[in-house]
């Protein structure tokens, strides 16, 4: 081996927590750039990505199946710009309920167990598919397996069921009220049913109540805006007999759903991102940089054996690199690893195909951090090899006191401390810019946390608002669903929704009768009753989702963003996205209509709404009945006493609905997909970036330690102990801990109060108050003690190091 | 600044002490030695012999691989490392060759630290650190920081510092080596003056002038085994 070789392999295995301290360093940064860069470019128009990878529909047709013949439909193929198409599969939309089933955990964290027998899963549009694979929508399999036999049923990633495997549904409004067991979940990213069974399965499913439709799915040359799928319908219905076509579905509306729930992560995510790759290139540099300056002394004693200023730098860089190339290795695999659980919610979330991180950031990444390394050991290092040998070996040794240094010690000797307290506060002035570099990591540590907890907090604030809109633990539903009634959006993020034709009228329990059954049932605290309605709204292009409230719904009313809740009639409540687009301010007069009749409201506040289009107005049931709409609740939230079961009232309540009709079952949890997978990306990227500071922390106090080793030898000799050493060693970084949080504390709040507005523009919402000021007074204070635990952490490992150096071998270190 | 140690019983006792590394010979090989209060030992030999190692055990900065070392009464080979420390505070004190003075604190200071260690208040610590420096003549420096002050005055400043705690041993590792011949000679007379004070001492030296001038008794140390053992005229 060279003289060079020799150098260099003494540098790596001499200083062995160095040399982990580089590699954890590269691994961490590394690992922290690849999972933020990759979920960047993941979330780069997810749904666009997803969608050409499954060859998705542009139109999901639905066709009357007494109306048109297979054959015609298979035609439709070869229509004007058609470019692929598949089906015609059998659709069926069935009513079914649980079936008393032993599943396993399915995913979003349902847990494995039995589900009860007779709970109502709402309206399911099955379709009849041989398999996964065809030349339009071409499905995911997220679990399981695909349907092969009669009785098994594959189901959404997104439909309304509970996504578990073993679920047992039972069907029945089916011939036979057969049951199907769930086999497999799979993803359309385009949603064109909520479950698949196997073509014969779908025919026998059908009806005279649930007639068989047929589904052809269609790709068109020509498809990028909303007028070009209207005309590609208009021509769709023109090439099959009239009536035949009962619905479509495009797929730029369930982009625009997809698209929202994307913005408004990318700019949290920018904002760890910047985050995380500042603090890697922040502590690379420290860490590097820190090591060859270190070694000064040596690359003095180097010089003065014979190497060249050349061979040093090259010694050196050669030192920094090894170990951190393997980080950066390692730091590539784990960065796409952890990534795995991340982009996995953040496919339910976006509802696409399988993300992944694109090869170009595994490439990019890992060279732009060798490249920093390299950087990081040079600038030391040529500055070294420029030096004199004799005077790099002066340099080298330990730090000369500064006057700095010295007028701190002064002023600490006489603070009424213990001595090895007073010993380390001073510590710090002796290394300035070493400090400052340490407090720059802690400071980084220190927003990230900060940052991290009041995003956390206004996410669960928003969820906590979606909780508000359908509230209670119970829902009583006045209304049962006959045939081929007006079907809306379904599915927890919006799913198909369908134009078709009213066939018959929906069977309605009297809402008086349920509200009185619901008064009379030992049990409840409170409830209202909710109707809805799409109305013309003044100021408003398209029909408007309009809710009526019935009762008091003052105990959970939407968040607020300004104004108030509904507390009288004449009232209206727009979502603030209506309220931008309509024009209209809080105390203006809006007029509802239905039809040739309308009523002026007063806007009395706006709220924030998540749903469906985020255009939506609120008001109370006398409006309704104003413009002629029937005005009686057709579901009743229903919040329960303390201590009432809902099991027990649900099984006092249901007998008293039976003879006058309505249905009430458990309110499902509304828990948020895209919620639960920013909580997940919060933690993970916080947890990572505190982590790397802590690093640079742990390797500031390792080179401290070894600059002061003789030091630390006169005072062991002197009467250190063991624990006072510890202390003096965490005494000198709890200082820059805690005046870093001092300062990162309010730069995160910032950062928070920065994104967050951004996060709500993206899906067209203002966020109420109560959702950005999330942080008080006492957090402050924690928050700014974290800044000191990440300094304390980081010294902990080092500090026991110094305290068992041996005093001998310390004293006798130059 | 009187010491009073009047008693025949030892203060240090070393039975059979070894101390081995892992490579080449033991640096001491079965040696036992016994100080009594007030001597002044001086320990001379070549390099390598084992001088600073039999310091480092008698100052608990090491332990033997074999073999007792006693101080006092205390077993100082089986001590804890926190409990080595206290040791240290309590009844050593250490004067180096090269002073192992504090740079970033003053001279005061650097005298105040064995006892601010072992948590004496700073009002009663200042008053015993004054006197000390008074009695050495080097109080004027009080203020000043121990580059500004000549090898002698340096070496004094650790003399001060070792004595802070009122040891019951004071022990010198080569506390001339690094100074000149006028400043070694100030050395070599305060050092006479202490243990004509009652103060046991035990130098580590190759000063041989030293080592008349101020040893009550000569030990020769050779490949880690005493060689001479003598009582020597001290003044």
């Amino acid at each position: 081996m060279s003289a060079l070789g020799r150098v260099v392999r003494g540098g790596v295995t001499r200083r062995k927590v160095q040399t982990l301290v580089m590699a954890l360093t590269a691994l961490l940064a590394v690992t922290a750039s690849v999972m933020a860069a990759g979920l960047l470019v993941a979330s780069n128009a997810p749904f666009d990505h997803a969608f050409a990878e499954q060859r998705g529909p542009h139109l999901t047709a639905l066709f009357d199946g007494s109306k048109v013949t297979p054959t015609q439909l298979d035609a439709t193929t070869h229509g004007h710009g058609v470019t692929a198409a598949a089906g015609p599969y059998p659709v069926v939309t069935i009513h079914p309920e649980t079936a008393g089933s032993i599943h396993s955990a399915g995913d979003k964290g349902i847990p494995g167990g039995v589900l009860p027998s007779g709970i109502m899963l709402g309206p399911l549009t099955i379709a009849g598919r041989a398999s996964t694979g065809g030349a339009v929508d071409d499905l995911t399999m997220v679990h399981g397996r695909w349907a092969t036999k009669p009785d098994e049923i594959v189901i959404a990633s997104d439909s309304s069921l509970p996504p578990a495997l073993g679920l047992h549904i039972k069907a029945t409004d089916a011939p036979g009220s057969p049951t199907l067991t769930v086999v497999g979940i799979a993803r359309s990213v385009a949603k064109t049913a909520d479950a698949w069974v196997t073509p014969d399965e779908a025919r026998a499913l059908a009806s005279a109540e649930n007639p068989l439709e047929f589904q052809m799915l269609y790709r068109f040359s020509y498809a990028k805006t909303d007028a070009g799928i209207s005309a590609d319908r208009r021509v769709l219905a023109a090439d099959v007999p009239p009536g035949a076509l009962t619905g479509t579905q495009s797929y730029l509306a369930t982009k625009k759903v997809a698209d929202a729930n994307t913005a408004a992560f990318v700019p949290f995510i920018a904002a760890f991102g910047v985050l995380g790759l500042v603090l890697a290139v922040l502590i690379i540099g420290i860490v590097v940089s820190g090591a060859v300056g270190a070694a000064i002394r040596r690359i003095g004693v180097l010089k003065a054996l014979g190497f060249t200023p050349a061979q040093v730098v090259r010694a050196y860089v050669a030192q920094a690199l090894l170990p951190a190339l393997i980080g950066i290795a390692l730091g590539v695999l784990f960065g796409n690893l952890l990534a795995i659980p991340v982009l996995h919610g953040a496919e339910s979330t976006y509802g696409t195909a399988s993300l992944a991180i694109p090869l170009w950031v595994n490439v990019s990444v890992p060279l732009l951090a060798a490249v920093l390394v390299a950087i990081a050991a040079v600038v030391p290092a040529l500055r070294a090899g420029r030096l004199r040998a004799a005077e790099a070996i002066t340099l080298g040794g330990a730090p000369k006191a500064n006057t700095h240094g010295r007028r701190m010690q002064r002023l600490a000797s006489r603070l009424p401390l213990p001595r090895a307290i007073s010993l380390g506060l001073a510590n710090p002035l002796a290394r300035p810019a070493r400090s400052a570099a340490t407090g720059g990591a802690v400071l980084f540590g220190a927003i990230a946390m900060t940052f991290a907890f009041g995003l956390t907090s206004t996410l669960n604030n928003v969820q906590h608002g979606r909780d508000l809109d359908s509230s209670g633990q119970v829902v009583v539903r006045t209304e049962s669903f006959g045939p081929n009634v007006p079907r809306k959006a379904s599915g927890p993020q919006g799913g198909p929704t369908f134009i078709s034709t009213p066939q018959s009228a929906p069977i309605k329990a009297d809402p008086n009768a349920v509200a009185a059954a619901i008064t009379a049932q030992p049990g409840t605290r409170a409830y209202y009753g909710t109707t809805d309605a799409s109305l013309a709204v003044s100021g408003l292009s398209s029909s408007t989702d309009a809710i009526a409230y019935q009762g008091d719904s003052s105990w959970a009313t939407h968040q607020m963003i300004e104004g108030h809740w509904l507390t009288g009639k004449g009232q209206v409540v727009l979502s603030s996205l209506a309220l931008q687009s309509s024009g209209a301010s809080i105390g203006d007069e809006i007029t509802v209509s239905n039809g040739s009749r309308s009523a002026q409201l007063k806007v009395v506040g706006e709220v924030f709404d998540l749903h469906d289009s985020g255009i939506a107005v609120f008001t109370d049931t006398s409006a309704f009945s104003a413009i002629g709409l029937t005005a009686g609740a057709d579901e009743f939230y229903v919040s329960l006493k303390s201590g009432t079961s809902v099991a027990g009232y649900l099984a006092g309540l249901k007998p008293a609905l039976l003879s006058i009709g309505g249905e009430a079952d458990p309110n499902p949890e509304n828990k948020s997909d895209v919620i639960e997978t920013m909580d997940a990306l919060i933690a993970t990227l916080t947890i990572m970036l505190v982590a790397v500071a802590g690093l640079g922390v742990l390797n500031a106090v390792v080179l401290e330690t070894r600059d002061r080793t003789h030091d630390l030898g006169v005072l062991k000799s002197l009467g250190m102990t063991p624990r006072q050493t510890i202390t003096s060693v965490i005494t000198s970084v709890a200082g820059i801990g805690l005046l870093a949080g001092v300062v990162g504390v309010p730069l995160g709040v910032a950062l928070h109060h920065y994104v967050v507005p951004i996060m709500g523009h993206t899906v067209a919402t203002k966020l109420p108050s109560v959702d950005v000021a999330v942080y008080h007074a006492p957090m402050l204070v924690a928050l700014v003690f974290a800044g000191l635990v990440i300094a304390v952490a980081g010294a902990l490992l080092p500090a026991g190091w110094a305290a068992k150096i041996r005093t001998a071998t310390a004293l006798r270190t130059e | 600044m009187t010491v009073n140690r009047t008693t025949t019983a030892t203060l240090i006792e070393l039975d059979c002490v070894t101390k081995a590394y892992t490579e080449g010979p033991p640096a001491l090989a079965g040696l036992s030695l016994g100080v009594r209060p007030g001597e002044a030992v001086a320990v001379l030999g070549p390099s390598g012999s084992g001088k600073s190692t039999l310091l480092n055990l008698i100052a608990g900065l090491d332990k033997p691989t074999a073999g007792s070392v006693i101080v006092d009464g205390l077993r100082i080979d089986q001590l804890s490392e926190a409990a080595s420390a206290k040791y240290r505070r309590a009844r050593v004190g250490m004067v180096f060759q090269f002073f192992n003075l504090l740079d970033d604190l003053t001279v005061l200071d650097n005298v105040l630290l064995p006892a601010q260690l072992a948590g004496m208040a700073r009002a009663k610590a200042t008053a015993r650190g004054n006197e000390l420096l008074a009695y050495l003549g080097i109080d004027r420096h009080a203020a000043a920081y121990p580059g500004r002050l000549s090898g002698g005055e340096r070496q004094r400043v650790a003399v001060a510092r070792a004595l802070m705690n009122r040891p019951a041993l004071l022990l010198a590792d080569e506390p001339t080596g690094a100074l000149d011949t006028a400043s070694g000679a100030d050395v070599r007379q305060l050092l006479t003056d202490l243990n004509a004070d009652g103060q046991t001492i035990v130098l580590v030296t190759h000063d041989v002038a030293l080592a008349e001038a101020c040893a009550t008794r000569t030990v020769e140390l050779r490949d880690g085994h005493i060689v001479r053992d003598d009582a020597a005229v001290a003044r």
